[in-house]
Order: C-alpha cells, then sequence, then structure tokens
C-alpha cells in the first residue's frame, strides 16, 4: 500500500499543536510507516502539493493570507482536520474581536510606539476585521479541539484516520484541554 | 401518623418510576439514575428553568418541558434523550459559547467548568453558529473577588443563592434579552456594593464568571455542595 500524504499547516496559532504533535515522540516513527509529510512548517517544500490525503490545520484565520491559505489548502486536501481550539473556535487569536483589528494596531504600533509610529502595511498581510474558525471558510471534516489537543490525542486521531477506524473525539479530548 | 402521601406513577425513559406529588421530573429522574444535563439548576437553590438544557418530551405534546420546573402527574410519559432533545441541547450549549467570549484555555476555570464539561458530556466539537463577539466588561473593584462577563452565561445562579440563601440579595438581572447582564445592587461597582464578601455567589457560578482574586491560572474548583446541608440544618433548627 502506498503511504497517505500528509500536511499540516499554520495559521494564527501560536504552534503549540505542532508541539504537540511532535510530542508523540517516538509513535511518529511508527506514523512515518504509513504517511509521508509532505508539507508542513518543519518541512522544507514551500509549494502546497496537488492533493494530499489528510490535512492538519492550526490556527484561525486571522488575516488575507490565511483566509488564501484555507482556500487553498481546502481545495488541495482530501480530509480536513481543524486541529486545535483557534481552528476550531478562534481561541487566543480571536480576543482581540470585540476590540477590533484597527484599535489593537493602533495601541501597538502608535500609541506604544516612541520611534516612527507606523502601522505595518508592506510584506506582512492585511489583518480581517475579525479572527474566525476555519469552518466558517471552508468545509471541515474533522474537528479536534484542545490546546493543544495530547499527544495521545493526535496519535488516536491519526491512527483513526490512517486506518479508516472508529474515532470519539470528545472522549479524547475538549475546548481548552 | 403522618398524613397520606400523595403518590403518582409514570415512565421515564420506558422505566415505570413513582413520586410524590408536586416533585418535579428533573427530581424524579434523579432519584431513578436517569440522568437529565442541568446547568441553571442547583440542588440547594429554587429553580428557574434559565438554560432549557433540561428538556424533556412529555408524551401527548408537541412541546419541550424543563425538566427542573415542571410536576410529574399521574400517567406520564416522558423521554429524556431522544435524538430531537440532544440535537436541541447541543444547539443550546452552541448559542451560549457564541452569545459571549468563552475562551476555555486562558479561563480559570478551565477544566472545572460545567459549561465546557456540558459540551465534552453532549458530544460538541464545534460551533456551527457565529460568534458573536460583544465588548463586555471586567469588574475587579472587590477585595477579594472578580466578576468577567465574557464568560457569564445568565443561569442566575449568583442572584438566587444571594437572596435565597445569603439574604443579601445584592446580585440581580439588568437589561433585557441578549443585552441582559448580572449586576451588583443598582449596578455600582461590585467592590462599592453592599456585598457581605460571603463568596457564596462565587461557589454556584458554573462558569470562570465569578471567580477569587487568590486563584491563577486554571485552578479554581468550585465546592456548591454545601447548599442542600446548609438548607437542612437550617430546617431542623
Amino acid at each position: 500500500m502506498s503511504k497517505l500524504k500528509l500536511a499540516t499547516v499554520w495559521l494564527d496559532g501560536c504552534s503549540g499543536c505542532h508541539m504537540s504533535f511532535l510530542d508523540m515522540d517516538e509513535r511518529l516513527i511508527d506514523l512515518a510507516e504509513l504517511v509521508d509529510v509532505v508539507f508542513s512548517p518543519i518541512v522544507d517544500a514551500k509549494v502546497f502539493p496537488e492533493m494530499v490525503d489528510i490535512a492538519l490545520v492550526e490556527g484561525a484565520v486571522a488575516s488575507v493570507d490565511d483566509e488564501m491559505k484555507i482556500r487553498k489548502v481546502r481545495a488541495h486536501c482530501k480530509t480536513l482536520v481543524a486541529m486545535g481550539d483557534c481552528a476550531v473556535a478562534g481561541n487566543v487569536p480571536s480576543m482581540r474581536n470585540p476590540i477590533g483589528a484597527e484599535a489593537i494596531l493602533n495601541r501597538a504600533y502608535i500609541e506604544n510606539a516612541t520611534a516612527q509610529p507606523q502601522i505595518p502595511c508592506v510584506v506582512v498581510p492585511k489583518l480581517l476585521k475579525t479572527v474566525r474558525p476555519i469552518h466558517e471558510f471552508v468545509d471541515v471534516d474533522v474537528f479536534l479541539p484542545g490546546c493543544p489537543p495530547s499527544a495521545d490525542t493526535f496519535h488516536a486521531a491519526l491512527t483513526a484516520l490512517v486506518t479508516g477506524g472508529p474515532l470519539d473525539i470528545p472522549a479524547l479530548t475538549r475546548f481548552g484541554a | 401518623m403522618s398524613p397520606a402521601v400523595d403518590v403518582k406513577t409514570l415512565v421515564i425513559d420506558g422505566k415505570n418510576v413513582s413520586a410524590r406529588a408536586g416533585q418535579t421530573i428533573l427530581e424524579v429522574a434523579r432519584e431513578n439514575g436517569i440522568e437529565i444535563p442541568t446547568l441553571c439548576h442547583l440542588d440547594g437553590l429554587g429553580d428557574v428553568g434559565a438554560c432549557r438544557l433540561c428538556v424533556v418530551e412529555v408524551k401527548g405534546s408537541p412541546k419541550l418541558f424543563p425538566a427542573c420546573v415542571t410536576s410529574v402527574f399521574e400517567g406520564m410519559e416522558v423521554s429524556t434523550h431522544s435524538e430531537r432533545l440532544q440535537k436541541h441541547r447541543r444547539t443550546i450549549l452552541e448559542l451560549l459559547f457564541t452569545e459571549r467570549n468563552h475562551i476555555c484555555s486562558v479561563c480559570v476555570s478551565n477544566g472545572h467548568c460545567e459549561l465546557q464539561t456540558l459540551a465534552q458530556q453532549q458530544g460538541m466539537t464545534h460551533v456551527r453558529l457565529p460568534y458573536r463577539n460583544p465588548e463586555l466588561t471586567v469588574d475587579g473593584s472587590h477585595e477579594r473577588f472578580t466578576v468577567d462577563h465574557n464568560r457569564c452565561v445568565l443561569c442566575t445562579r449568583c442572584v438566587r443563592v444571594c437572596a435565597e440563601i445569603e439574604g443579601a440579595h445584592v446580585w440581580d438581572v439588568m437589561g433585557r434579552g441578549i443585552d441582559s447582564m448580572v449586576i451588583t445592587d443598582l449596578h455600582q461597582p461590585w467592590g462599592e456594593s453592599s456585598c457581605t464578601r460571603c463568596g457564596k455567589c462565587v461557589q454556584v457560578c458554573p462558569t470562570g464568571a465569578l471567580f477569587d482574586k487568590s486563584k491563577i491560572g486554571s485552578d479554581h474548583p468550585k465546592y456548591p455542595d454545601f447548599l442542600p446541608y446548609l438548607n437542612m440544618m437550617r430546617e431542623a433548627q
């Protein structure tokens, strides 16, 4: 059997979900027998492949860049997994929503700046008005809450996804876990 | 000789049970080991039927009935876990999550929160409705406690414990509908209110909306179990 293609994507999150993924430790070696990690912040590929079997997406959608990425990932993956509370529910990045992107940028780059106060506008992507979970933009196949989901949760969920076994997510994890 | 007890017999989830007249469906179900999820209900406080999580079906009516405030009657047939009820309960929980800013990961009640636990128990892995993200206040004016309205679910346990048990009635509800919020006195800062500093409201709050300032991180289990005992001892006097 040819290996499944796995991608991991990092939007507006802290990378904690990726750290927790790596916390699977020696179990990653067994996982590597079943999947190839073809795109990820931890591999060299710069271009998202034509089609992957499973895409794990960490982080909420906070900028125009995030939105472009999540739409691209959806179009080029078979199973999309919202990985962690930011992707599932907005979580900490969404705490700016009641205050507004503009007010946050002003506080950070204008009010508190002592030298050359200015809001960055080149290279960095424009922020969306509100930070939202990925399922408000694209269809999501699997929701894996947790901040971050534990390594055991990752192992159980990925094993089920790769082997096609049963997956009872509320038994594994919850918001804030 | 004690007066004759008025006994009602009914069926809950196919199980024949008996009850005393005037008992609620929730009381009778729990006495018989049938668990119905609740949020605003708390043993020891009067019921208000605010959260609607305990809704059940009663044969012969298309309506749903909150089990905590619906009395039993002879021959009643109650269903507590139909697919329809589970769907409604999940939607109620999702509405609660969208209504304010519940960020479990940074909440003092993370791991001890009734809302969070209910979501997990009811199999809620995400919220299908758009989040409202309202701008709400945090009142830290009290020397011992804080109220964070971002995490309030308007269960009114604080209002009831303060009025019914402490007898102070410092807490109440202001506004209507989705704009309602719990307030101290006539919307004075908590620290300047007539609060007796007893802390009962903090112990009964199901989420991290009311919390003790001495608690940090997510180390804030709450202990509302004192209420039935307190009531029992008072009645005995």
